[in-house]
């Protein structure tokens, strides 16, 4: 991790330039044919499944961003005398028990579950980013504490205290987003910290250091840029983990609640029918398992891409 | 060894009083409380029933008061159905959900530790392939996506398993496959890395070089070092067997710990919640533990760090 980030830091850095244009254009082309997130890019384009996955979840978003504009029917209206109907021309998806239209409500519902994963990975992020940056540079005993602190977390039965949070503070849509980002953050902690134990001891902090910068300045403008590849990689992993444990809960009738509703609730109001009304079940499962799919993918090649020395067999 | 042991033993307790110390006060700090219903009680009634329960008392008190049960193993009664205590409750209902986290485990480690080892051996070809797409598409899967499939399918459409109930044998497989399978695909992924680690390794030329059998080189020399990272896992594995339960048992209607957790926690059933709470967390850092032994008795390096 530690040269990829090397790499990147030789780059970003503007060179000086003795010998004239010539000279500069040889080094912008350089610069230019091997700069990390073009080398980044050139592998992640070579790997067909992972393009494919980013590809299929830009339409998923799309699908859910746009789609309720486009359709005829609200997610809220029921039709009491429809009641639950199969696929149709005009409810392509068929009709739940209440006669509501199950496309809206899909649609609807991946909104909520796209917008759990980038506000508690957003929360994630930040407290991994932070807490793994700080323990890695201080290093020493607070690095020690700090990261016993994280083991023992590890270690620790976490949806239940999500569970318990959610039974303390009632069912509110944004503390739910806050509390799955809170017990999320530790992967990224080790990771963060481990890469800043590598660029710690380079030339560029020590000169950072030796012209009086803050701590805080060579933590935020220094460190955390130059382990950005992985920070990503990891980011895109939380986001399938956090929508995860939002369906979760909201299949146990703790997270998202009415009129609300996410592809969990849906799943939960799918698989009480699938008995007799299977598609309430098939359509939201296969939204949900869809976009973990792609997300788990384009981590995976983008690990690939942007930090090919540690990637998992 | 011993000395480690200890360590390891006294900071468990120590976690422990902590877990029980956060839920107490959690649970204690939520609005409303346990007995409020949708019919009007008369106040004095509600007084006499929150002084049985203890309620009338201060908080730090009654935390006190409770440490002490819970130390001698009595967690108080439930909190909503009536004449019943959470110590009867777990004495019930944890047979049953020891069996289907047991069943679940065996089967992820039966299914998933071999497939990695045989990917491992035979990489690129498709027994490298095949397994661990499968294995792709079970750590992607919920079980809460996978439950209710595996219903339709077995149960529903082929008509070959019952889909609700815990009266036998056949009613075992739906609920331990769907909790399973899951893990069996990180299982897989993790012993089929580690081994890859250990047969890429310089001595393992060596051993090669001079002639040793493959199956002594996979059995003898890579086997130990290769399963280090899937005995790691294993206490994640409990924690995440435990928190799947609270589904699975929904889904198929299985009578353990699992399905109280989830009542307990919608109706509020404080008691239960916060009894169930510190035995959850008291069967995962037995695990954490014992994993910490098995780890430094296969590699003592361990040990010292």
């Amino acid at each position: 991790m530690s040269d990829i980030s090397q790499t990147a830091t030789l780059q970003g850095k503007p060179q000086p330039d003795p010998a004239g244009p010539a000279v500069a254009a040889m080094l912008e082309e350089l610069e230019e044919g091997s700069s990390l997130w073009k080398d980044a890019w050139a592998r992640l384009r070579k790997n067909k499944l992972a393009l494919t996955s980013l590809f299929l979840f830009i339409l998923i978003v799309l699908f859910c961003v746009v789609g309720p504009f486009l359709s005829p029917y609200d997610s809220q209206a029921q039709d009491l005398f429809v009641g639950a109907e199969g696929p149709s021309a005009a409810h392509w998806f068929g009709t739940d028990t209440l006669g509501r239209d199950l496309l809206v409500r899909v649609m609807e519902g991946g909104r909520i579950s796209l917008l759990v994963g980038l506000v508690a990975t957003t929360v994630s992020l930040m407290i991994g980013v932070i807490f793994g940056a700080v323990a890695g540079y201080m290093g020493g005993r607070v690095d020690a504490a700090m990261m016993r602190f994280v083991d023992l977390l590890y270690a620790l039965p976490f949806t239940i205290f999500v569970i318990l949070l959610m039974v303390a503070f009632g069912r509110s849509l944004w503390l739910m987003f806050v509390a799955i980002g809170c017990v999320e953050w530790l992967t990224m902690a080790r990771i963060v910290r481990s890469g800043v134990i590598g660029l710690k001891k380079q030339e560029f902090v020590e000169a950072a250091v030796s012209l009086g910068y803050s701590h805080t300045r060579i933590i935020l403008r220094h460190l955390i840029p130059n382990v950005l590849g992985p920070v990503i990689v990891i980011s895109t992993l939380t986001v399938p983990a956090v929508m995860l444990l939002e369906a979760f809960l909201s299949f146990l009738g703790l997270g998202v609640q009415p009129p609300f509703a996410s592809w969990g609730v849906l799943i939960n109001e799918g698989q009480q029918n699938m008995e007799i009304f299977p598609w309430l079940l098939i359509f939201p499962a296969f939204f949900f398992a869809l976009t973990l799919f792609c997300l788990n993918f384009l981590g995976d090649g983008l690990r690939d891409a942007l930090d090919p020395k540690s990637a998992k067999d | 060894m011993l000395k480690f042991v200890a360590g390891r033993l006294l900071q468990g307790i120590l976690v422990l009083l902590a877990i029980y110390a956060v839920t107490f006060f959690l649970v204690a700090a939520t609005p409303g409380s346990p007995f409020s219903s949708e019919r009007a009680i008369r106040p004095e009634i509600l007084a006499q029933i929150e002084a049985f329960y203890g309620y009338d008392k201060p908080v730090f008190e009654r935390f006190m008061t409770s440490l002490g049960n819970a130390l001698s193993g009595e967690f108080g009664p439930s909190a909503v159905y009536a004449n019943r205590s959470v110590t009867d409750i777990i004495a019930e209902s944890f047979p049953v959900s020891l069996k289907l986290g047991a069943l679940s485990l065996l089967l992820a480690m039966a299914l998933g530790i071999p497939a990695g080892i045989i990917a491992a051996v035979k990489r690129n070809t498709w027994l490298d392939y095949v397994p661990m797409s499968a294995a792709m598409v079970g750590i992607c899967l919920p079980t809460f996506v996978m439950g209710p499939m595996l219903a339709l399918v077995f149960g529903i459409i082929l008509k070959l398993l019952p889909v609700a109930g815990w009266f036998g044998p056949e009613f075992w497989i739906l609920p331990a496959a769907t909790l399973g399978l899951v893990y069996a695909a990180y299982f897989a992924r993790l012993t089929r890395g580690g081994m890859l680690e250990m047969l890429n390794q310089d001595w393992v030329r060596t051993a090669r070089a001079k002639g040793v059998k493959e199956t002594t080189i996979i059995w003898r020399h890579c086997l130990k070092g290769g399963l280090m990272p899937a005995v790691t896992f294993l206490g994640p594995a409990l924690a995440g067997i435990i928190s799947g339960s609270f589904v699975v048992e929904t889904i198929f209607q299985v009578p353990g710990l699992g399905q109280w957790f989830v009542r307990g926690a919608l109706n509020r059933d404080d008691f239960l919640i916060l009894g169930l709470t510190v035995l959850f967390a008291t069967l995962i850092v037995i695990m954490n533990l014992l994993v910490d032994i098995v780890q430094v008795a296969l590699n003592p390096r361990l040990k010292y760090e």
